[in-house]
């Protein structure tokens, strides 16, 4: 103290600027590694094919979805799909006098950040389409931004109803976004699906019923609720857990006196498997089912144990003929991750923008903002055999393809159970 | 009855894991007046550094063997955290050390920032959660209470049994020894302690090295009990602990760890008898803290006992 009191006012001036500029540097520098990790924009690599025409310049396909983070093993999965489906393209000539490139945004799985990287994308005259977002919570803040620059969106994951039909989508459907499609089927079949297969099949009648508080969680756990019911089973508690809790304890704990015979989570899987390990560790060893959120491997790596189940969008992927040449095609490129659980998805919803794309400038017409209408119309009444099936849009904007599958945890592997839809 | 002991129980697991983090921050804030936001870091880098040496340290043979896995695992996260707190101390709060307090304190939330990206950029899968293994004897113990059973997992018993041991011996070693009464001088008055021939430098870091290797201890407990870890994890119980040092009264030891009980505790309970249950139980953590600063500002153990570190 004594020593600061003596010190002169110069140089008492000197050292908090001194100071104060090491530790500006020092917080630069940790803002500048973070930012080195996000945006990262790779054009499709094998593109370059000599034989095509691409006088015209390079349009891009943007892809929003989580790179880094907990949900980054689905978001690289559907990035690399994307690049993938870019890349045949470019081989094929699919437009002609175009390249096509991928720019990959990072959304961090959270809408403020989603937001941004949509009007990153949405200031790219070049950018023709997006694919995206993973999550629903991400997409109600993307749809807005892309919607005002008529930019046509494809999502491969969304699966809250209320992102075509609006919130009144089970009374008084209405589209809200023209320019936004879906190729994967919705929490209002994906829940009571699960219900069906849980209650009538699998015979659970006391359920517990967990959620992560998120759009996508919620929106499914509401809709298991009400067909659960509505086949016969009790609902033996609710609960709700925190997106960066790690310790489950007291959630479990919360929900082990009403004895459920089952827990339904409605949410994703970096909590879901650290749950099930968690409830087995408390002795409540009762299977955990989810939607396509847990859907994943990592699932099973993080704790998910035997016997865990988990509906997912349309067919086992090594069913379809289509299925298993994109499987192949994706093994081929050697990419370093997955294609995980919308993979398929991502690939169709990617193939959708490029055909309705190469039909919107056929016979040579040259892109312009002018053409995202007729882009717009096209994806509408778009229609092709994809990796997951038929790829085909309603006047919603949702896919027809209503295919569902239920997958266990069985040796330490998802294995398909039951495919069918819900009817009702 | 059964609920009730369990959530208790649960809660003290909890517990004792923000208590042996808490710690961390307790020590360097009673020495240095800085609040060491990269602490939370330091234990989630450390989370790693077990899993590193459990992954490629550790033959595989001797993988399933936890009596040589499990210290193996401790060296390993250990060190690097004491490594990283040296690190840190040297390079980035010496030079601040007589900075105004906001400057070591963004310096701090820098460091954190730093820590996190390195490891996701770094460490192999760690763009995702990744999973650890349980490196204990892998055992639920039953106890028969009325109404129902108490279920704890060994590992939340070692986690328990560690961080009372932990802080005991803290606390003798700051009361009763050479380098702890030196401690104590140095947080009291540097100036005149260095006049008594008490070397500031060494002084500091050897608190910056004590408060590393109880969050490289937490880390391997939190490794073992959790089962996975993310860049992330760092955050929430950074934040956990920093609260317990706050309502413990911060430069406090015993404040400390009976800030991270109360904390783990109310959480748990919270989440089952409060209003709102489980998506609430945050909320009531930070009401408790406010107004235990209302009524007592320095904390729970703050002024009037001072037993800084």
């Amino acid at each position: 103290m004594l020593t600061r009191i003596v010190r002169t006012k110069a140089e008492k001036g000197h050292h908090v600027r001194n100071h104060t500029v090491k530790a500006a540097v020092l917080v630069a520098g940790a803002l500048l590694l973070a930012a080195c990790s996000t945006n990262k924009t790779e054009s499709g690599s094998g593109g370059n094919n000599q034989s095509c025409d691409q006088s015209k310049g390079t349009l891009v396909i943007g892809v929003i979805a989580p790179q880094s983070g907990g949900l980054s093993a689905l978001g690289l999965g559907i990035k690399n799909s994307a690049m993938l489906a870019v890349d045949q393209a470019n081989e094929k000539c699919a437009v002609p006098g175009y390249k096509l490139s991928v720019q990959t945004e990072d959304d961090q799985a959270t809408a403020q950040v989603g937001a941004q990287a949509a009007t990153r994308l949405s200031s790219n005259a070049n950018v023709v389409g997006v694919v995206g977002t993973l999550n629903s919570s991400v997409a109600q803040s993307v749809q807005p931004i892309l919607k005002a620059k008529n930019i046509v969106q494809v999502s491969p994951a969304n699966t809250n109803p209320s992102l075509t039909r609006g919130t009144d989508y089970g009374t008084n459907p209405k589209r809200e976004y023209a320019n936004y499609f879906r190729v994967c089927a919705t929490d209002d079949l994906q829940g009571p699906f699960a219900a069906k297969y849980l209650v009538g099949k699998a015979g659970k009648k006391n359920i517990a019923v967990i959620t992560d508080g998120k759009t996508y969680g919620e929106g499914l756990a509401g809709e298991f609720k009400k067909e659960a019911v509505k086949e016969g089973a009790a609902i033996a508690a609710v609960a709700k857990v925190g997106e960066k809790d790690t310790d489950f304890s007291g959630v479990i704990n919360s929900i082990r006196g009403s004895n459920p015979d089952a827990v339904y989570y409605g949410g994703e899987y970096p909590q879901a498997g650290p749950l099930s390990k968690q409830m087995k560790d408390a002795g409540l060893n009762v299977p955990v089912m989810g939607g396509d959120g847990i859907y994943d491997p990592k699932f099973i790596e993080l704790g998910g144990k035997e016997g865990d189940l988990a509906t997912s969008v349309g067919a086992p992927t090594d069913t379809l003929d289509t299925a298993k040449a994109f499987v192949s095609a994706y093994k081929a490129k050697a990419y370093k991750d997955d294609f995980s659980a919308y993979g398929a998805f991502s690939y169709d919803a990617t193939n959708a923008i490029i055909g309705s794309l190469a039909k919107t400038l056929s016979g040579g017409t040259a892109w312009s903002d002018g053409k995202r209408a007729d882009l717009i119309t096209n994806v509408q009444s778009y229609s092709a055999q994809g990796a997951t099936g038929e790829v085909k849009f309603d006047q919603y904007g949702d896919s027809t393809n209503k295919l569902l599958t239920v997958y266990k945890v069985s040796g330490g592997k998802w294995a398909a159970d039951e495919t069918g839809t819900f009817g009702g | 009855m059964a609920t009730l002991l369990q959530q208790l129980t649960s809660g003290l697991v909890l517990g004792a894991l923000i208590a042996l983090i808490a710690l961390g921050y307790t020590m360097v804030y009673g020495i240095i007046q800085l609040i060491n936001f990269a602490h939370g870091e330091v234990f989630m880098v450390s989370v790693f550094g077990a899993l590193a040496t459990y992954k490629w340290f550790i033959p595989q043979s001797w993988q399933g063997t936890w009596q040589i896995a499990l210290p193996c695992m401790l060296v390993g996260a250990v060190l690097v955290a004491v490594v990283l707190a040296v690190l840190m101390e040297r390079f980035a709060y010496r030079p601040l050390r007589n900075a105004p307090r906001l400057a070591p304190l963004i310096t701090a939330l820098g460091v954190s920032v730093m820590l996190k990206e390195f490891v996701r950029n770094f460490f192999p899968g760690a763009t995702a959660a990744v999973s650890v293994p349980r490196a204990f004897v892998d055992k639920a113990i039953t106890f028969a209470v009325p109404g129902g059973t108490v279920v704890i997992q060994s590992t939340g018993i070692l986690l328990v049994v560690v961080s009372i041991i932990g802080a005991v011996l803290l606390q003798t070693y700051i009361t009763r020894s050479r380098m702890g009464r030196a401690m104590r001088a140095t947080a009291q008055d540097p100036d005149t302690a260095r006049l008594m021939g008490v070397d500031p430098n060494r002084t500091i870091v050897l608190t910056f090295v004590i408060g590393g290797a109880l969050a490289g201890l937490a880390a391997v407990l939190y490794g073992i009990h959790i089962n996975t870890v993310d860049t992330e994890a760092g955050f929430l119980n950074g934040i956990f602990a920093f609260t317990a040092a706050v309502l413990g009264g911060v430069g406090s030891i015993k404040g400390a760890v009976i800030g991270g009980f109360t904390i783990g505790v109310i959480k748990t309970m919270a989440g089952q008898y409060f209003p709102g249950g489980t998506e609430y139980d945050l909320v009531w953590i930070f009401v408790l803290l406010i107004v235990v600063l209302v009524f007592r500002p320095q904390g729970l153990f703050g002024e009037p006992e001072r037993v800084r570190a």
